[in-house]
């Protein structure tokens, strides 16, 4: 289950030398990242739980249209010297938060740049988001769920076999140690990466209880819900989504691994672009 | 992919609450956070405290404070809410056992702070009506509640897991947590209901360690 380079990387190649051409000679001050308003509307979550009652709504909010680089992340841990490794308090990250940099504060390999962070907990994937604007957070499994379900033309393209093999392949390509740059092309809502480079966290990824007799590992004991019991899953044939959320309900908020990264949101109210 | 088990896993104990409120009102006034506010400690909490979160905090007295008013001896913690009518319960009753179960000279004196899932719901004053409905002692039980936000946040921290239902009810981990003087998770139990031996052991070990 470890995520695979995105099959298109001419894109991937175009947007990192854009992403260069804008960005590569700015060192002490970030060209501000963009945010991209979705607008309020009802959604069919895989989380049947949520749609049993009826289609969630999700209110508006604007979503970072690309994942959190590494230059970005060392530019907060530069201005958060509290979020640098081997500073960082153990209750929030684990002992390989972001191990893959040089040094605490240096990338050393300059490739990385541009390439989506990873290898950060949950915690400082929040402290980002908050960082970076007024009311930022990681989005919801909601917000994040309708962002992902696009395709470049259709605001909900999951009944579409060939998007759902696309992100499938992802899953299956032969491991690469280099990650992409981010950027390429923009789903309906313009919104980039949402699949093919990275798994990201979500705000409430400890609000996906999968019932303990679905997970493929751990103790079986160790959920003991109130209330209805677990949430289930209707749509079990969109593997593409179920394989996230099987991530995530796995995690731990203190967990990094090499593939894990994130981007933010921020409440419309703030006046994004 | 079969239609998920329910994994609300209730055993066959009794519920004795009225009975075993009678046995903890003698506690002597311990909680760390009860009477006037302490001055805050002047170092920082040691890495693997969760006390590092400066969660904020109202309790069911109104008293604002943050998480790390605990600090100074070990304390419970574990979250619920007071629309729970099941399982919530059985933590409270596990919480009493676990107290009343300890060695004489610590019995019924580890603070215990509960904070809520149900940010709307629970305001210090149905907090209030909790504690009251439950014969809670104020001298070591503190019900708290928080903002959404933070409230998940602690939860990541304490590695619990809760999600709302559109019924208003929440699946949540029932799990009890015994932090170290400084904040550090020692122990968790996922009895309910009952004590847990080798939980209380536990406490035991830790009230030693700080109470000589």
């Amino acid at each position: 289950m470890t995520p695979r380079s995105p099959p298109r990387q001419a894109r991937a190649v175009v947007s990192g030398l854009l992403a260069l051409c804008i960005g590569g000679a700015v060192s002490a001050v970030a060209r501000a990242a963009d945010y991209v308003s979705i607008a309020a509307g009802e959604f069919a979550s895989v989380l049947a739980s949520d749609a049993q009652v009826k289609p969630s709504s999700a209110a508006t909010f604007a979503m970072r249209t690309t994942p959190v680089t590494n230059r970005e992340f060392l530019e907060f841990v530069n201005r958060n010297p509290d979020w640098a490794r081997g500073r960082v308090s153990r209750v929030f990250a684990d002992t390989q938060y972001l191990s893959h940099w040089q040094l605490a504060r240096d990338l050393g390999d300059a490739t990385l740049a541009h390439q989506p962070v990873t290898r950060v907990s949950w915690f400082a994937a929040q402290a980002f988001c908050e960082a970076e604007r007024p009311g930022g957070r990681l989005p919801s499994w909601l917000e994040w769920e309708r962002v992902a379900a696009a395709d470049a033309t259709h605001t909900d393209a999951r009944a579409n076999p060939a998007w759902r093999a696309e992100i499938l392949s992802w899953y299956g390509t032969a491991s690469s140690v280099i990650l992409a740059s981010v950027g390429g092309t923009a789903n309906a809502y313009g919104i980039q990466n949402m699949h093919g480079l990275i798994w990201e966290w979500v705000d409430d990824f400890n609000a996906l209880l999968v019932a303990a007799d679905s997970r493929s590992q751990g103790d079986p004991d160790k959920l003991q819900f109130c209330g209805a019991g677990a949430i289930s899953l209707k749509d079990r044939d969109n593997y593409a989504v179920l394989m996230r959320i099987a991530l995530l309900s796995s995690l731990k908020a203190v967990d990094t691994t090499r593939h894990l990264g994130f981007r933010c949101v921020i409440p419309v109210s703030k006046g994004p672009k | 992919m079969k239609s998920p088990a329910m994994t609300h896993i209730i055993s066959a104990g009794l519920i004795l609450t009225s009975a075993l409120s009678i046995l903890i009102a003698s506690a002597a006034p311990q909680f760390a956070i009860a009477g006037p506010a302490p001055p805050p400690p002047t170092t920082t909490p040691p890495s693997g405290s969760i006390y590092a979160l400066k969660v904020p905090l109202t309790d069911h007295r109104g008293r604002v404070f943050t998480l790390d008013a605990m600090r100074g001896k070990p304390a419970l913690i574990t979250m619920f809410y007071s629309g729970c009518q099941f399982v919530c319960p059985r933590i409270i009753e596990a919480l009493r056992k676990t107290e009343s179960s300890l060695p004489l000279n610590i019995r019924n004196r580890v603070p215990v702070l509960m904070v809520s899932f149900d940010v709307k719901h629970d305001t210090p004053d149905a907090l209030k009506a909790m504690a009251t409905a439950r014969h809670l002692d104020d001298a070591i039980w503190t019900l708290a509640r928080s903002d959404e936000r933070n409230t998940r946040k602690l939860a990541a921290l304490l590695d619990i897991q809760y999600r709302e239902l559109p019924s208003g009810d929440f699946n949540h981990t029932s799990v009890l947590i015994l932090l170290d003087a400084e904040g550090r998770i020692v122990g968790r139990t996922l009895v309910i209901g009952e004590a847990d031996p080798a939980f209380v052991k536990l406490v035991a070990k830790q009230m030693a360690a700080t109470t000589q």
